[in-house]
């Protein structure tokens, strides 16, 4: 028997299944009698809808039903909601707009669902849309973060299209650090706007069982027990014991799949009503114009230094795209996940943010991949490499002069971090990318005719998400915490129950490493069972880089139990006393002696029950275990990206980066390197590639990928990618979380090289060829200017 | 995708006999602009007539032309010993174009009909001379580029083969949109005898376009240094959210330097 330690780099138990096309995907499921949707979709991005005449289109051939807005507010169907409370500065709470799965009397962005139409095929769902004559007034609509305060108004509920203007921090000390500090410097910065893009687009398919009263919905979902919970207790779809959600495997989420949205909540309602079960694929176009997007902040920000080059202050007054309505966690993104982590890596004394969320006509903006993360660390990273500069220092030594050295360390912004050494991943990441020889490599770039420029980013994030107090007091409608249930099968092998799921991060791996180190038994000996409601009790799911920090220490608590009963069983196997029995190896032992048994014998033992009084113990060997963290936690480290621009076309080539990741323990460093490449291919997309463009009629420019930048691996140099351990003090495993520290860190660094090629900070993201050659020729036109 | 009456033509005879019957009738050479256009619903011929059986593949020197067949895949051309030898500048261009799945599928006949402003071989073709064979007569490529997504082609008229007349120094430069990575501008540049022809894809509001100020300066001396200061005006070319028209202009200019260079290399 093989046992896979914690730290093992073994290949992950889950890919034969998805690289021989054996993956079982919601698209993949069709039941009997099945019936397909489509959504008739707003080609507007502001209208009422005065008239919707269906009369045509119920007569096409194959047309099961049609529903509008009309149908949902008949049968009470509620809207989606957001389930985080923030509070404005005067008090007063968030400003929400209703949210209904089909309009009603008004559409708000270009796709918004206008209507449903179920139907035998695909093709004539479609054609039946098509025969659907809706009556638009059109309205003028706004799509730019920047000018919403002002722009035709989105919902009656949030004047001023404001949803909530929220600040944290101390304003008066932070203003008087400014006044008196020796220099200020100051940024204007635009976080662009993504479309997460997983490879799997999202999918629904509701059935409905008459005999027993009961729904079932399969879903592209990344937490399919906060799905159930709200479908039932905020939506009102049915009871959660009469509601079965199941995420099967999931392709990708990056945050986009935590949602509750309109299409799989239509898909179950539908079921019922019309009595077939109801299936709907998103195509990519669907994907790309109603998926929640990303990032979208408009930020003022500044950072105060004192003559020693000692960071006294910073300011921040951010401008946070929530498009056009409030999405389920979009409240929490540019507050509590974003200005809580303006301190970075540094012992800043005054921190002061203002954020103001803002409606638009423009699809929903939540969390994505690092959610609020990665705008915090750009800000702060590209203020502190400005201020070096400013101040003709260089970064590395700014960032040394100001980084949190004792722990545990209090910002000013909420964060208690628990452990790190800042200075331990900088000093190892500088030596990786051979700082020392860049002047060199920049000399040589420019006889070839181009420009070289390194740029770091020393970043934090806060992961582990969360403790369930903690978030409480701080309006989260949820808790924080994860399950877990361990299952021992007579022979000895494991089912895991857990609340985390899966959707790319090899679960079925990592968590059974851990089964294995601890009972003494291989992996192939373990199923990791997730994402069906009928089978795992309750769980929060997995985002914010959990899984590992949270949802492993459920199974670990589990653990716990599952060994202490076991002694207790194997005490009466070997005929001891159960303090004298040792554990280890998957072998119980009585203390010195010889006599011993393994773990498949006692679980026998457990069932068979013929050992023991069942008056003492009971038969039986499974555990659960509810885990609520103490703290979030910590991971950090430094990212270095040198960069080379073709002077003549703009074209910015990354050469060589490196990045050394604090993530505490390691379950499986070759799972954790593939989460480091995939989150530094969407930093560097943000950075150089992607955005997301609505134009002034609010219509999505580059809704395909003929027009919107993935990034593709010729855009990506190979990583070099090292690593720095503090154990996490904040859980018995010691994990800090992976998930998104490469998406975190790696927009800062892209633009911080650029910053340093081309000797400006004005260098926009994306940095696309066309907008680097625009700052070149703005630059030469100075530079003729001034002689 | 709405419904359509699918029917495969045997000869070229055949293919244009169909055209003349069939209703709203549409050509197959590959399909990959097309099938995807059809699938979103925003072209629906009722008949599509596939050309794949016509005996239109195949690639031959004949004298001093190379000679393409209108169903030969960019991924043949791009493979052909015949077109490395001869032309490598078309080779590689070919072997450039779209993504494995479109060079296996794609055709030069389709691409050439179709026109995209921003496809390839159309700079090939205007840069090197060619000649489209039809079902019914030679088109100098001269004549055959009508503007965007627009040819001399009748109605009723088959591409049947190109001919390339081989040039002395040929090279093709391309600067992909990064999202689509077709040419936001590509430059082929061909000197044949005394004779330079500069043309320009990607780039132009009407289609490909010789670059006449290129050329003359190039004829004067064929070096990326003769390209220096010869302007390209921004008024006649596209603007999009990846190159404003200024951009385009500029990158004309850079890149055609790029393909003398490669040319003469």
């Amino acid at each position: 028997m093989t046992v896979t330690a914690l730290g093992a780099a073994v290949r992950r138990k889950e890919d034969h299944r998805f690289i021989t096309g054996k993956g079982q995907y919601t698209d993949d499921i069709n039941r009997p009698g099945q019936a397909q949707a489509y959504f008739l979709r707003s080609p507007h991005a502001h209208a009422t809808i005065k008239g919707i005449d269906l009369s045509r289109a119920k007569g096409m051939p194959g047309v099961v039903a049609i529903y509008t807005g009309d149908d949902v507010a008949a049968d009470k169907v509620g809207g989606l909601i957001c389930g985080w409370m923030i509070h404005s500065k005067d008090g007063t709470p968030m400003r929400a707009g209703p949210h209904p799965i089909l309009a009603q009397g008004k559409v708000r962005y270009v796709g918004d669902h206008v209507a449903v139409v179920i139907a035998e095929t695909l093709s004539q769902a479609k054609d039946a849309a098509e025969a659907i004559v809706v009556d638009y007034g059109v309205l003028p609509a706004n799509a730019d973060t920047s000018k919403a305060q002002g722009a035709p108004e989105v919902h009656s509920e949030a004047p001023n299209n404001t949803v909530y203007d929220w600040h944290i921090g101390d304003k008066a000390a932070t203003e008087a650090a400014f006044k008196a500090a020796k220099h200020v410097t100051t940024l204007e910065i635009v976080n662009n706007r993504l479309v997460p893009n997983a490879m799997e687009p999202r999918a629904a398919v509701g059935e409905y069982d008459a005999g027993n009263d009961a729904l079932t919905l399969y879903t592209t979902s990344q937490n399919p027990h906060v799905a159930r919970l709200v479908l039932s207790a905020f939506i009102g779809i049915a009871p959660e014991h009469k509601l079965r959600v199941i995420a099967p495997d999931v392709g990708g989420g990056f945050g986009s799949k935590i949602f509750i949205y309109a299409e799989e909540t239509v898909c179950v309602w539908a079921a019922r009503k019309c009595g077939r079960p109801v299936k709907w694929t998103a195509d990519r176009t669907e994907e790309f114009l109603c998926v929640a997007h990303g990032r979208d902040h408009v930020t003022h920000a500044e950072l105060a230094t004192d003559a020693e080059g000692k960071i006294t202050g910073l300011r921040v007054k951010t401008i946070a795209n929530m498009g056009a309505y409030l999405s389920t966690f979009a409240s929490s993104v540019p507050t509590y996940l974003y200005a809580t982590l303006l301190s970075g890596q540094y012992a800043i004394p005054n921190i002061y943010a203002e954020v103001d969320a803002v409606y638009t006509n423009t699809a929903p903006v939540d969390a994505y991949r690092g959610a609020g993360r990665p705008e915090a660390t750009f800000v702060v990273e590209r203020l502190v490499e400005a201020a070096a500069r400013e101040i003709g220092m260089d970064p590395a030594a700014f960032r040394r002069r100001n980084f949190v050295t004792k722990f545990p360390h209090q910002t000013p912004v909420i964060m208690m971090y628990d452990c790190g050494d800042y200075k331990a991943s900088l000093v190892k990441a500088m030596e990786m990318a051979d700082v020392k020889g860049f002047g060199k490599r920049r000399r040589e770039a420019a006889k070839r005719g181009k420009l070289r420029g390194l740029g770091y980013s020393t970043y934090i994030e806060a992961c582990g998400i969360a403790p369930s107090q903690a978030v409480g007091s701080l309006g989260a409608g949820v808790g924080l915490w994860e399950s877990a249930e361990v299952r021992v099968n007579p022979v000895g092998t494991v089912e895991v129950l857990t609340g985390s799921h899966s959707h790319g991060q090899g679960h079925e791996t990592t968590f059974a490493q851990l089964v294995s180190s601890r009972l003494g038994i291989s992996i192939d000996n373990v199923s990791i069972v997730h994402g069906d409601t009928d089978k795992v009790q309750f769980g929060m799911g997995t985002y914010g880089s959990r899984s590992g920090a949270v949802g492993m220490s459920a199974i670990s608590k589990a653990l716990d139990k599952i060994e202490a009963k076991a002694k207790k069983v194997a005490s009466h196997v070997l005929e001891a006393a159960e303090a004298d029995i040792d554990f280890k190896d998957g072998k119980f032992t009585v203390k010195g002696t010889d006599k011993s048994v393994d773990f498949g014998t006692v679980a026998l033992n457990a069932y068979i029950a013929h050992k023991f009084n069942p008056q003492e113990l009971e038969p039986g060997l499974k555990e659960g275990s509810f885990y609520d963290p103490t703290n979030f936690t910590f991971p950090a480290g430094c990212h270095i990206c040198e960069i080379e621009v073709d002077q003549e076309t703009g074209v910015a080539t990354i050469a060589k980066w490196t990045a050394v990741d604090d993530f505490g323990n390691v379950i499986n460093p070759m799972i954790v390197e593939g989460q480091v490449h995939g989150g530094i291919a969407q930093g560097v997309g943000q950075a150089l590639l992607e955005g997301a463009i609505y134009n002034k009629d609010g219509q999505l420019v580059t809704a395909s990928f003929m027009d919107y930048t993935m990034p593709r691996a010729d855009d990506l140099p190979s990583f070099d990618v090292g690593m720095t351990v503090t154990p996490c003090p904040s859980n018995p495993l010691g994990i800090k979380g992976c998930g998104e520290a490469g998406a975190i860190a790696a927009p800062a660094a892209v633009i911080n090289a650029l910053t340093d090629a081309l000797g400006t900070e004005e260098v926009p993201m994306p940095a696309t060829p066309q907008a680097l050659w625009t700052v070149i020729q703005k630059q030469s036109r100075a530079a003729i200017a001034a002689e | 995708m709405y419904p359509f009456k699918y029917q495969k033509a045997a000869t070229v005879r055949g293919a244009v006999s169909l055209l003349g019957k069939a209703e709203d009738p549409k050509l197959l050479a590959g399909g990959h602009t097309l099938i995807p256009t059809m699938k979103q619903r925003l072209a629906s011929p009722k008949t599509l007539i596939d050309l794949s059986g016509a005996g239109l593949s195949g690639i031959e020197q004949k004298g001093r032309n190379i000679v393409i067949g209108a169903m030969t895949t960019h991924a043949e051309v791009a493979a052909s010993p015949v077109v490395q030898q001869a032309i490598p500048a078309l080779a590689r261009l070919a072997a450039h174009i779209g993504d494995p799945h479109v060079r296996h599928r794609g055709t030069i006949g389709g691409s050439v009909a179709n026109n995209d402003p921003a496809a390839d071989y159309p700079a090939a073709l205007m840069a090197l001379g060619a000649t489209v064979h039809t079902s019914k007569r030679k088109i100098p490529a001269e004549e055959f580029f009508a503007g965007m997504f627009a040819t001399a082609l009748d109605e009723d008229e088959v591409i049947t083969k190109i001919a390339f007349p081989v040039p002395g120094k040929a090279a093709y430069v391309k600067f992909p949109n990064p999202a689509s990575r077709y040419a936001i501008v590509g430059v082929f540049v061909a000197k044949k005898g005394s004779q330079v022809k500069v043309a320009v894809t990607g780039a132009g509001s009407g289609g490909v376009f010789r670059h006449t100020a290129m050329e003359e300066a190039l004829a004067k001396r064929f070096n990326p240094k003769s390209l220096e200061g010869v302007a390209t005006p921004a008024a006649d070319l596209n603007g999009d959210i990846h190159a404003s028209a200024d951009y385009r202009a500029h990158l004309v200019g850079v890149i055609a330097k790029r393909a003398v260079a490669a040319a003469m290399a």
